[in-house]
């Protein structure tokens, strides 16, 4: 298709990219507006602030509890990983292995709590949450936050385990191997490719979070992303440097998970195996 | 389903089960229709979802008709008498759908371009990164960013333009949308648009078809399935828009979206059964614009979907 193009499309070309550009500028303009604001002493009416200082961190450890509050975002992340991990897995396993009448039934089921967005479905679920005594707490955190991530593992997984020949399965078999050998010593090694990315995507996107932890959490159990909204929500409380010094440490949370996360998955894949699905 | 046909569909018979063989036709049956052992392992997950998915959808669905005071109808009236409650809908239609539209429309003509490029891993890498900070820091970030002292008024002033009003308004939300919907569309756009066949667009240029020509009539049909999906879960997301409308837009007023009113009930007024009204008729409302989009669909384009994608 190399013909020679003509100026309209030449500028066409051109417009498409230079927006692209603008986009990702503001898109790295906006997150480094968050970082400088944090090291910055004093900043008003100049490009950058008038000198550079770590002391917010400090004051933004004291001001926010952040102590605690990395604590429970921890506790949350690793109980949903291993509990979504524990649910989700096996039931992938089901789904690529079997073909039961109603398969289509319990895909569509795991695919509603991951189409429906979290604040429609949140507010009647924090309300059952907290009939039963659970809302307010770390448990009910924690269920709020498995409900669109076993979905999304099993549908992240499915694919992983289809690959895998079953004559491989039939074979251990055929030599002896029990049902727990099979497991440990053929499924878990080549399954561990996919369950090391849908769990690292499960703990980037409950770090992230925000409206399931919001509705279900109380004030001892705030993970990060719900203490930063209150502090940004309640600005003039404390000084705007402080509240940036906590989002950027959410950040550093975040994208450090996101970069080991990358290491094993395709970024198109965060958003795409959705769709896979969605046929 | 060919290579399914090699392992036995129910364990041998030493697989340490002491029922074996107590009812064996029946064992048999349901093993030939795929339920057995292995079926059941679904079974913890598909419990999970019920308890905590379906349930509180049916129960929010009947709590919304049981108000603290009046009939069974009373909270869905009182919120389609309230202008205060039910102009929400419309402030939130106000920022989805021309934020969806922005979104998905502008995300076909550069996932065009970005498919020819062979090192686009670094530009999706940097647009999964709005994805993953998720909207509490990008509304953070766009006050530092887009505020009266910010860089992007302060580059503004540098090109002779005035401070423009940016954040605690309408277009602070908008953008918020735009910054953190447009990755998520354009990955969307991009793999389906890479998931056509390369083979069927070299077929119409060797038979003379110019790129426009080969953009409507071969591309644009092949994406309208992946187009409509990304219509709709660009909605339903933009739809329930919650920290953003809050931190960045004016909540008590251009910008009181749908998810305030029902968050409102919910913890300042704790009317719970009002809460799931407020809940229900969002979903309505998703539910109903998402079976528009995909009946249009079905009314624009039938035919063979997918264009070669597995």
């Amino acid at each position: 298709m190399a013909q020679h193009k003509s100026i309209a499309e030449r500028l066409w070309a051109i417009a498409i990219w230079a927006l692209v550009i603008f986009f990702v500028v503001n898109v790295i303009a906006t997150i480094a507006a968050v970082a400088v604001n944090s090291l910055g002493t004093r900043w008003f009416g100049a490009w950058l602030p008038a000198g550079f200082t770590m002391r917010w961190y400090i004051s933004a450890w004291d001001e926010f509890q952040l102590y605690d509050v990395l604590i429970v975002t921890f506790q949350v992340v690793g109980a949903v990983v291993l509990f979504s991990g524990l649910l989700g897995a096996p039931a992938a396993y089901a789904l690529a292995r079997r073909n039961f009448p109603a398969k289509q039934f319990v895909i569509v089921l795991f695919l509603l709590p991951m189409m429906i967005p979290p604040i429609t479905f949140g507010i009647p679920l924090a309300t059952v949450l907290y009939q039963a005594h659970l809302g307010g707490s770390l448990s009910g955190v924690i269920l709020a936050n498995l409900v669109p991530t076993v979905p999304f593992v099993v549908l992240v997984m499915i694919p992983f385990i289809e690959q895998i020949d079953p004559r491989i399965e039939a074979a251990a078999r055929v030599f002896g191997a029990g049902t727990g050998r099979l497991f440990l010593h053929v499924l878990v090694p080549l399954l561990t490719p996919g369950i090391l990315a849908a769990l690292l995507l499960v703990l980037v996107r409950t770090i992230a979070m925000f409206e399931l932890t919001f509705f279900t959490a109380g004030p001892d159990s705030q993970t990060l992303v719900v203490a930063l909204y209150y502090a940004v929500y309640a600005a003039g409380v404390r000084a705007n440097q402080s509240i940036d010094a906590m989002a950027v440490v959410y950040m550093v949370t975040s994208l450090v998970w996101l970069l080991i996360a990358l290491k094993f998955v395709d970024p198109t894949q965060i958003v795409t195996r959705v769709k896979r699905e969605a046929h | 389903m060919t290579d399914r046909a090699i392992p036995p569909p129910y364990p041998p018979p030493h697989a340490g089960e002491g029922r074996v063989g107590a009812r064996p036709p029946l064992r048999v049956r349901l093993a030939l229709r795929d339920l057995d052992a292995v079926t059941l392992l679904a079974l913890p997950a598909i419990l999970f979802v019920a308890a905590l998915f379906v349930y509180p959808f049916l129960y929010g669905f009947v709590l919304s008709f049981k108000p603290k005071a009046g009939d069974w109808l009373a909270n869905y009236r009182k919120f389609f008498s309230d202008p205060f409650l039910y102009d929400t809908i419309g402030a939130t239609l106000w920022l989805a759908v021309p934020a969806t539209l922005i979104n998905v429309l502008l995300s076909i003509p550069v996932a065009m371009r970005v498919r020819r490029l062979q090192r686009r891993r670094f530009l999706t890498t940097i647009l999964v990164v709005p994805i993953t900070l998720g909207t509490v820091l990008i509304a953070e970030g766009l006050l530092n960013y887009l505020g009266p002292q910010g860089w992007f008024n302060r580059s503004l002033a540098l090109l002779g333009f005035g401070p423009v009003p940016l954040v605690h308004n309408y277009t602070g939300v908008m953008l918020s949308l735009i910054m953190s919907g447009f990755p998520f569309t354009f990955l969307l756009t991009l793999s389906y648009i890479t998931g056509i066949d390369p083979s069927l667009e070299q077929a119409a240029s060797t038979l003379g078809a110019k790129a426009r020509a080969r953009f409507w009539h071969i591309i644009l049909p092949l994406l309208a399935q992946g187009l409509a999906i990304n219509l709709c879960l660009s909605f339903v997301q933009t739809f329930s828009v919650f920290p953003s409308a809050v931190l960045l837009g004016s909540p008590a007023g251009a910008t009181r979206v749908i998810s305030i009113a029902a968050y409102q009930a919910a913890y300042e007024q704790y009317d719970y059964s009002m809460a799931s009204t407020v809940a229900m008729i969002m979903g309505f409302v998703q539910l109903a614009v998402v079976t528009l989009i995909l009946s249009a669909r079905a009314l624009v384009y039938r035919g063979a979907v997918g264009g070669g994608k597995g």
